[in-house]
Parts: C-alpha cells; sequence; structure tokens
C-alpha cells in the first residue's frame, strides 16, 4: 500500500463502512419487524426528492438534496400508510404503488426539465459515485495529523459520522422500547413503552440512514445494508445485542472487501479499469448471506439449535 | 392532439401501432397475473425478480459481444434476463423455506445483491474495447423509442402467450390464492401452481424490459391488480379487470411517449396506472372514498330522522340544527317551527317502531345483532309474523300497537 492509498482509497473504505454499518444498524430492527422492504422503497424515492429539490432551489449542493430526500421519504411513508389503510390493500403491494409511481414521476419530472444536463441521472442516483469521494489532500499517513489536509476531508465523511452517532445513540437510548415493540407489541402498548411512537422513531431513523448514505454510495449499497448484514446476523445467533454486533461487522466486512475487489481486483487481473464499488459491497454482503445461510448456526431458527 | 388521436387509434404507421399492441398485450398479461400475485400476498416478489435480471442481461450482452454478434440482440437478452432472474427466485425460495428469515426480507437481500452484481457488471462492460453500454442502458427506464419492428413482434407475441397461460391456469391460481388445503384436496399440486405462477410472472417481467424497464416493470403488476380489487370481490372479475386496466395505462403510455422526445415509456405507464388507480380510490361504487362518504353522510341522515321524530313524539325540544333541518326538509316540521300532520304521524310510527325494536332486541338478543334495526321501520326488515307477534305482546303491555 503506498501514499496512493490514503488519497484515493482512505476516505471511500472509511465512507463506505460508515454507511453500511449506519444502514445495517436499524437494519437489524427491519428485518426482525418484517419491515424490511421499508429500506428499499425510502430508497427508491429518495430519486424524485432529489430531484424535486434541485428544481426547486437550482443548485446541487448537498443540503437541498438531502432536505429534498428526507421530505420525499416522509411523503412516501405517509402515502403509504394512506393508501394501505384507505384501501384496507396489502402492505407490500401499498409501498410497491406508492415508490414505484414516486419513482416514476422522478424519471418524468427530470427528462421534461432538463435537469438531465446538469449530472444528474439515474445511473448515479442507484449506482452512487464512493470512488469519486477522494482526499486530494491526503497525500501520505502523515496527513492524518495535518489539520490543514483534515479539513479537505470529502464532507461526506463527517456527516455520515454523524448520523452513526445518531441512528446508535437512537438504538441505545431507545433499547428496551425498540425490543419489546419488535417482540411483543402488544405487551409494549399495555406496559406504556409507546410501540407505536418508536416504530415511528425507527421509521424516521432509517429514512435519515438511507438518505445520508444515498448521498454518498447511492441506493443500491443502501438497500443492501439494511438488509443483507441483519439477515446474516440473525442466521449466527438468537440473542438481540450479539446480532447487531455481528451485523456490524459484517457490514464493515462487506464495504472493505467491496470496495478493496472493486478497485484493486481487475488491477490483479490484469485489467487496468475498476468496477463499480457500490455494486461489489453489495455483492459481497450477498456472498456473506449465503455463507451464512449455508453454515450459520442459528439458520434454520431456535428449534433446529436445540 | 392529431397526433395523438391517430397514434391511439393506431393510425401512426405499422411500426407505432405495433409498439402500442405490444405494450397493451403485455400490460394486460402483467394486469392479469399481477392480480393472482396480489391475492396471495407476494406482490413485491416482482420487484426481486425484476432486479435480478440486471446480471443475466449484463452476461448475455458481454457474451454475445465475445462471440462477434450484436450485443443487443432481444431474444438473447431475454434469455439471459430470464437466467438470472430464475435464478434469483430460486435464492428467494431457498432463503425463505430452508432458513429462518422471513419473505420480505429474502426479497429485499435478493432484489439488491443481484442489482449489486448487475451493476458490477455494468462497469465491465463500460471497460470493454467493443461496448458501448447504451444499447443496455435503456433497459433501466424503458424506452419503445426505436424499438425495431422485429422486436415489438417477439413482445406482442410472447406477451399473448402468457396471456393465454395465465387463461389456461386460472382455476388452479384461484384455488392456491384462497384455500390452499382445498386445493390439495381437489389434486391441484400447490408447489407446482405456485411455481408456474412465479414463472410466468418472471416471463411478463423479461418481456416488459424493454418496454417498461426494470424499475418500473414490477409497477405494472403491482398497480393494476390493487386498483381492480376497488371494483369487486369476485377474483375472476378482479383478474379480468386488473388486464384492463394494465392494458389501457400501458396502451395510453406507449403512445403518449412516441408523440415527443424526453417522455420514458416506462415512466407514462406507471403515471397512468397511478391515476386509475386513484380514480377507483375515489369512485368505486363499492369501497371508493367518494361512495364511503356519501354512505356515511346517509346513515348519519338516518339517525338524525329518527332521534328527531322520536323528540316529536315525546314532546321534547330540538336544539340540534342539523337535525331541525332535516326534519323540516321531510316535511315533518313547518317553517316556523310546529309539527305537521305528517311529522304526527311519523312520530308516532317511529316511536311504535322503537317499541317493537326494543322489545324485540330483549326477546332475540341473538338475532337482533345481524338486524339492522333501530333506524329503518322494523316492518321492513322482519317478517309480518314475527311483527305481529310483537304487536301483541305490546298490547297486553298496554303500549298503543
Amino acid at each position: 500500500m503506498t501514499d496512493s492509498f490514503v488519497q484515493l482509497s482512505l476516505t471511500p473504505i472509511l465512507i463506505g463502512v460508515l454507511a453500511s454499518c449506519a444502514c445495517a444498524l436499524p437494519g437489524n430492527f427491519l428485518v426482525l419487524r418484517r419491515q424490511s422492504l421499508m429500506g428499499d422503497a425510502i430508497s427508491h424515492v429518495a430519486f424524485p426528492g432529489i430531484v424535486a429539490a434541485f428544481l426547486l432551489t437550482g443548485t446541487l449542493a448537498a443540503w437541498p438534496m438531502l432536505i429534498g430526500a428526507a421530505g420525499a421519504a416522509i411523503v412516501a411513508v405517509g402515502l403509504i400508510e394512506l393508501i394501505r389503510r384507505l384501501g384496507n390493500i396489502d402492505p407490500g403491494a401499498a409501498m410497491g404503488v406508492v415508490f414505484t409511481t414516486m419513482f416514476a414521476a422522478g424519471v418524468l419530472l427530470l427528462e421534461q426539465t432538463g435537469a438531465r444536463n446538469v449530472h444528474l441521472d439515474v445511473e448515479h442516483a442507484l449506482y452512487g459515485n464512493l470512488e469519486s469521494l477522494i482526499w486530494l489532500k491526503g497525500t501520505s499517513w502523515a496527513a492524518l495529523t495535518d489539520p490543514e489536509a483534515l479539513a479537505a476531508l470529502p464532507p461526506q465523511l463527517g456527516r455520515l459520522a454523524l448520523v452513526l452517532l445518531a441512528v446508535a445513540a437512537f438504538t441505545a437510548a431507545f433499547w428496551k422500547e425498540l425490543l419489546i415493540g419488535t417482540f411483543d407489541p402488544t405487551f409494549a402498548a399495555s406496559v406504556g413503552a409507546r410501540p407505536g411512537l418508536v416504530s415511528a422513531g425507527l421509521v424516521v431513523t432509517v429514512a435519515v440512514a438511507a438518505v445520508a448514505a444515498f448521498d454518498a454510495v447511492g441506493s443500491i449499497i443502501v438497500i443492501a445494508m439494511f438488509i443483507c448484514p441483519a439477515a446474516s446476523a440473525r442466521m449466527m445467533t438468537d440473542r438481540m445485542g450479539p446480532q447487531i454486533g455481528w451485523s456490524l461487522v459484517f457490514a464493515a466486512l462487506a464495504a472493505v472487501m467491496g470496495f478493496v475487489l472493486a478497485a484493486y481486483g481487475p488491477l490483479w487481473l490484469g485489467g487496468r479499469h475498476s468496477l463499480s464499488a457500490a455494486g461489489m459491497i453489495a455483492a459481497v454482503s450477498g456472498a456473506i448471506l449465503a455463507g451464512a445461510a449455508l453454515c450459520g448456526p442459528r439458520r434454520k431458527g431456535t428449534r433446529a439449535a436445540a | 392532439m392529431d397526433g395523438f388521436l391517430s397514434a391511439l387509434l393506431l393510425q401512426a404507421g405499422y411500426n407505432t401501432a405495433l409498439v402500442t399492441v405490444g405494450s397493451a398485450l403485455l400490460g394486460a398479461s402483467a394486469g392479469a397475473i399481477g392480480g393472482f400475485v396480489l391475492l396471495r400476498k407476494r406482490s413485491l416478489v416482482s420487484d426481486a425478480i425484476s432486479h435480478a435480471t440486471l446480471p443475466g442481461l449484463a452476461l448475455a450482452f458481454i457474451a454475445m459481444a465475445a462471440l462477434g454478434g450484436d450485443g443487443r440482440w432481444l431474444p438473447g437478452l431475454m434469455i439471459g434476463a430470464a437466467l438470472s432472474a430464475a435464478l434469483g427466485l430460486l435464492a428467494l425460495d431457498w432463503l425463505a423455506s430452508r432458513t429462518r428469515l422471513p419473505e420480505d426480507a429474502a426479497i429485499g437481500a435478493v432484489l439488491s445483491v443481484f442489482f449489486g452484481a448487475g451493476v458490477v457488471l455494468m462497469t465491465v462492460i463500460q471497460t470493454l474495447p467493443m461496448g458501448r453500454q447504451a444499447g443496455i442502458a435503456g433497459y433501466l427506464l424503458g424506452s419503445t423509442a426505436g424499438m425495431l419492428r422485429s422486436e415489438a413482434e417477439i413482445i406482442a407475441l410472447t406477451s399473448a402467450l402468457v396471456g393465454l397461460a395465465i387463461f389456461v391456469l386460472r382455476r388452479p391460481f384461484t384455488l392456491v390464492c384462497f384455500d390452499p388445503e382445498y386445493a390439495l384436496v381437489r389434486g391441484v399440486n400447490i408447489r407446482a401452481a405456485d411455481l408456474a405462477m412465479m414463472a410466468l410472472l418472471l416471463a411478463v417481467t423479461v418481456i416488459g424490459l424493454k418496454v417498461a424497464g426494470l424499475v418500473l416493470i414490477v409497477a405494472l403488476t403491482i398497480i393494476p391488480p390493487v386498483a381492480a380489487r376497488f371494483w369487486t370481490d369476485r377474483p375472476g372479475a378482479m383478474v379480468v379487470i386488473a388486464a384492463a386496466l394494465g392494458a389501457a395505462a400501458a396502451w395510453l403510455g406507449a403512445v403518449l411517449s412516441s408523440l415527443a422526445r424526453g417522455l420514458p415509456t416506462g415512466a407514462l405507464i406507471v403515471l397512468i396506472a397511478f391515476a386509475l388507480f386513484l380514480a377507483s380510490l375515489l369512485l368505486s361504487p363499492r369501497r371508493g372514498l367518494v361512495a364511503k362518504a356519501l354512505q356515511r353522510h346517509r346513515f348519519r341522515g338516518l339517525v338524525q330522522e329518527r332521534q328527531g321524530l322520536l323528540a316529536l313524539a315525546r314532546g321534547a325540544p330540538i336544539y340540534d340544527g342539523a337535525t331541525l333541518r332535516r326534519l323540516k326538509a321531510r316535511g315533518h316540521v313547518g317553517a316556523e317551527g310546529a309539527t305537521t300532520p305528517k311529522g304526527r304521524a311519523a312520530a308516532e310510527a317511529a316511536m311504535r317502531d322503537e317499541a317493537r325494536w326494543s322489545l324485540y332486541r330483549r326477546l332475540h338478543p341473538d338475532e337482533s345483532v345481524s338486524t339492522p334495526g333501530g333506524l329503518r321501520p322494523l316492518a321492513e326488515i322482519l317478517p309480518a309474523d314475527i311483527i305481529g307477534e310483537l304487536d301483541s305482546r305490546l298490547a297486553v303491555r298496554g303500549v298503543q300497537p
């Protein structure tokens, strides 16, 4: 590893790890609550939110984009709930109706307003642009102690670190409420743990994590990281604490391995171009899930282990 | 406008007409199979299927280009897409049935992992010397612009075949959706029926990739059936309505997108389907919001009238403005607030009915639960002999019948 590692690979790897962990943490609860596809829906609707924010503000600055995506996520969750209640429709189908429609509206808006010409397109939203988040001033390991170089770190790094901290704080603060709300909502309601409020908080957490990660790494990693690490961890243990530990380890592992494979794999094989890091991270998380599903000690549930 | 009409009526050239008809057939097949999938509560499986087509598409493109052919040859791409989607479906089934994961987590895992692998392969295509991924990027969002005649013919033909297969298999599908155990007794192989349903869903998804794109094709299998659910409670009718709505959305979407540049077919089809869904949500006479609001309004009116008449009968003053207006509108109360002769008669009738109703509830507590008494005259609901019996009991106790 030479100095160019710090410049070109260190920050994308760190951002990938932070984004993966920020998504994997609430993902544990989504998987247990059978709301896995909430992450899918939210990351699909972030795209129209970003298009709308661009059309309203005319800039591609980070904050309007983030607010647009978050607003779209809130609108989508509200619409899903509305359609589910009003029409008495299966939640999966209600979700499908809402996120496809909003995504289609985003595509049409983009094409009709010519926003496409200014570096805003569907592919970018889906795949993200992890490789471009380099640290130009990080010319060597010594830059880690140089305040001037540190100031030039990609802003996504700090943002995602903050979001991960916030997600972890939420999980820690409402640990008990989240747990009983997940496993026994009726009991949670009877002891005054406000399961409705806590699950709304969880949805907001998911949306924040999805939007922040989406900005840095694209929606494909977001969906993969909400589900795959948590699902793999579920095969390893029956206890919630260890499951969260496993999921974070898996998420970080997928992020590091995925990035390294995408950036350096082709070079080892004699190629000259690197591959999509976002796609590779998702693929590696899938490989981890396959491994856990094949040989995880708790893959068949508690009964098989007894 | 002329362009729109002629395109709508298939008069805008053979190619456009073929694309339109092909899209409509696709929409009908997607709506029909989506109807069964919705009843089986597996709507989002199609999301996993459609995303899982990407690695197959990319691999087929690479393989065909490497063999010296045109990487964009549609049947080859469709076969590749179908193979990788089938693999995704198997992985989904295996995760959901052999491990502790619930189906939704399995769907999300398959969707994201396969799509991620596909994205990696797309970047491989970008680096290939002969590779322009332009031919493949269209499959993300769908585009019927510049579609070859042979491609349109393939889409129309395969959609028609899928529609036919759905028609043939409609009975086992319905049975499996509603009563798997009864289906088993009737000799239907549930696993085979489920498999066939998923295979047809997969076929529709793969055929629709070119038209709607892989992010949006899932909408064609979800939105029309959900909209159709508002119009009927019968599965057969629902599937037919879903097919009709899907065909209409696809037809209109294909026509509109042929009119100008920058109108992506998939997005238009989805938005039109959503408009049809909204119309169903609002206007359906059975479960629509307007119908429900009217029903509630009518119910409130009945309650007000009955309570008002009972108050008149007791000679009690009426303070509620809405109730008073209702009584005046029905001619029970005159303009200056005095009870009319008609109102007196109605009030007596209401009093008598109330007496009958409370006696009936005491005598037959179980039956009265399912009797909509208390608002409509009991004589309209119960047979004459029961009314007679109630009246004779009331007469014994000195209440004037």
